[in-house]
């Protein structure tokens, strides 16, 4: 079935090319190669993105429950009902508690490992693949094995384990949501996950900082260590912070995967916005009225975010770090 | 962590009489290296154990290698984890082949080629990448569900081979390619397609290894649209299939643990052979991005 259908996909564009081959006024026609070029894109394009971005947008003001082709209009009520639901508006919550513990530290550690990866001489690509390899375990792998060996709430997982030794009874992480010990679990695993990439995009930035802006600094009586890294080195990574913050926060917001896995849905708590809209519009309702009601208001929301964001931290204004 | 960092970032030859701050830097990188790998090293154990050892009170640092959980694993009846792995195989290699194809096309049309209303198709993909694709499931799953899509192969790739984030990256490498080397190739009479398919793309294959490591990732480690089109098990990816044995009412510590090494494999392969590529393309791409 796979072969049919990806064959599908790429076949229209070399047919045309064979079409065009012998007519030379076409191959050399600007208008022609571009839509040759994008057209294949851009018809996937409006197909699968602006098509159900617009239908959901149509299904927001209708009684969509149990269809897509609803026919009862009624306005801004699945709006309304949305932000009236408190399992809505505590997911915003949860997301605002997550966004505020995983973006310092995410940045604050992957900074760190780029500081000490960048100084090493030897094995520098050994300890730098060490800490990039987590990238390649999937959001899902990773829930399990904090779930099911690290935060075990008996004593067989490592963490107790390894309270066991100094003598700390065992902790349920993940049963009871006071206190909330369920943060360690979704905080460290993400941690874990994502910090030896943005450790990448800070290795690279540093890389980029001009020798000599440090032996001016020496010259001038900076000491090594703390003065040159709040001078030089956190003032010309500045640019690159201001995307790795903007690029958390997004992810933050998008956060499913490891929710989903390890505090499951049928939690009442520790819900982000993602798991309440698959609840809403895939769950036993299907209500995809206020499912696509909730999307626009999350697209909406990240937007302003987005923006705001950069208006505070000066996105854009790269040329600061040359 | 930074003030351990005396020096910091100070790059070429450093003095060779700072032992004792060599030594310190050493020994923190080595700690927080142990506890990176500390995961590998939980899955390997368990993976490789009886669910006794694992339970145990006392924790066993090394397995006893039960080799045959492998073949346990995929004699089990309860999840067929071989057809999950077949199904994200053919998913992932199918959403890397697909969106190389595309994306790369249309980021040079639209870096390249001279047509008037280039910008203005430009801006509408730029407008795509203001709406996160996590928060567009619902309606994506509206669409596809009514397309009859569920539970296939076309409903778990083609969607997602669109992606307006990769088509802008292919963009802003092929504005930096250098122009004198597809002139030539127009002055020997190849048209744009030509051009494209005997000089760009021969010249731009380590850019096209890193999108396709990262496509390739992503593409298997997928979660949330395989969960939401594979509703029957037998077009369940191997996320999938390792989510439904968190929430399974057996618990079989060792073989939920050899699944998910199984699942980690092809990944560390694909990340250990390609990573020089990978680490390129995130340090080109991520900045620029």
């Amino acid at each position: 079935m796979s072969t049919t259908t990806t064959r599908g996909v790429s076949r229209p564009a070399p047919a045309k090319a064979q079409r065009a081959r012998p007519r030379r006024a076409l191959r050399g026609s600007p208008t022609f190669n571009f839509w040759l070029f994008t057209g294949p894109f851009l018809i996937g394009l409006v197909i699968f993105v602006f098509v159900p971005i617009g239908w959901s947008i149509w299904l927001s003001f209708f009684d969509a429950r149990f269809t897509v082709t609803p026919s009862k209009f009624i306005g801004f009520d699945n709006y309304t009902s949305m932000l009236e639901n408190s399992n809505f508006t505590g997911s915003l919550v949860t997301f605002t508690v997550f966004a505020a513990l995983i973006v310092p530290l995410t940045w604050a550690l992957s900074l760190g490992l780029a500081l000490l990866v960048h100084r090493l001489r030897f094995m520098r690509a050994f300890f730098r693949s060490v800490f990039f390899l987590p990238t390649a375990v999937s959001y899902v792998a990773a829930a399990l094995i904090w779930k099911m060996s690290v935060f075990t709430g008996v004593r067989f997982g490592l963490m107790n384990t390894v309270l066991g030794w100094f003598g700390v009874d065992n902790i349920a992480y993940l049963s009871d949501p006071n206190p909330p010990w369920y943060w360690l679990v979704i905080v460290t695993v993400r941690l874990w996950l994502q910090a030896g990439f943005y450790m990448i995009l800070f290795l690279a930035a540093l890389q980029n900082i001009p020798p000599e802006l440090y032996e001016a600094a020496a010259i001038d009586g900076a000491r090594p260590g703390w003065q040159t890294f709040r001078y030089i080195t956190l003032p010309q990574l500045r640019a690159t912070s201001t995307a790795v913050i903007l690029l958390l926060l997004i992810a933050a917001y998008q956060a499913f995967d490891e929710f989903f896995n390890i505090i499951t849905t049928r939690a009442t708590w520790g819900q982000t916005p993602l798991m309440v809209l698959y609840k809403t519009a895939l769950g036993e309702n299907q209500d995809y009225g206020a499912g696509s009601a909730g999307a626009v208001i999350l697209t909406l929301l990240i937007c302003v975010v987005t923006l705001f964001q950069g208006k505070i931290m000066g996105f854009g204004r790269g040329e600061e770090s040359q | 962590m930074t003030t351990t960092a005396p020096q910091a970032g100070k790059p070429g030859r450093a003095k060779r009489g700072n032992v004792i701050g060599n030594t310190g830097l050493y020994v923190a990188v080595g700690i927080a290296a142990l506890l990176f790998l500390v995961p590998f090293y939980l899955i390997l154990r368990n993976a490789l154990s009886t669910d006794p050892e694992i339970t145990g009170e006392n924790w066993k640092l090394l397995p006893s290698f039960q080799w045959g959980n492998i073949g346990e694993l995929f004699d089990d009846t309860t999840v067929d984890f071989g057809r999950a792995m077949w199904n994200s195989t053919v998913i992932a290699v199918s959403m890397t082949v697909g969106t190389l194809l595309i994306c790369s096309l249309a980021g040079y049309g639209l870096a390249r080629i001279p047509y008037k209303h280039a910008n203005k198709v430009f801006y509408a993909v730029l407008a795509t990448l203001m709406v996160p694709t996590a928060v567009t499931f619902v309606p994506s799953f509206v669409l596809v569900s009514s397309l009859g899509w569920v539970d296939t192969y076309r409903g778990l790739i083609i969607p997602g081979l669109f992606s307006g984030f990769t088509c802008f990256l292919f963009r802003q490498y092929f504005l930096g390619f250098p122009r004198e080397l597809e002139e030539a190739a127009r002055v020997d009479g190849l048209g744009y397609w030509g051009a494209y398919w005997r000089i760009v793309v021969p010249n731009s294959l380590n850019f096209f290894a890193a999108i396709a490591t990262i496509t390739f990732i992503s593409g298997w480690n997928a979660f949330l649209w395989p969960l939401v089109i594979g509703q029957d098990p037998g077009s369940w990816t191997v996320q999938v299939a390792l989510s439904s044995y968190m929430t399974n009412q057996t618990v079989n510590f060792h073989l939920i643990f050899m699944a998910t090494a199984i699942s980690i494999l092809p990944l560390v392969f694909v990340f250990l052979f390609l990573q020089r590529w990978l680490v390129q393309g995130i340090a080109q791409t991520g900045i620029k991005g």
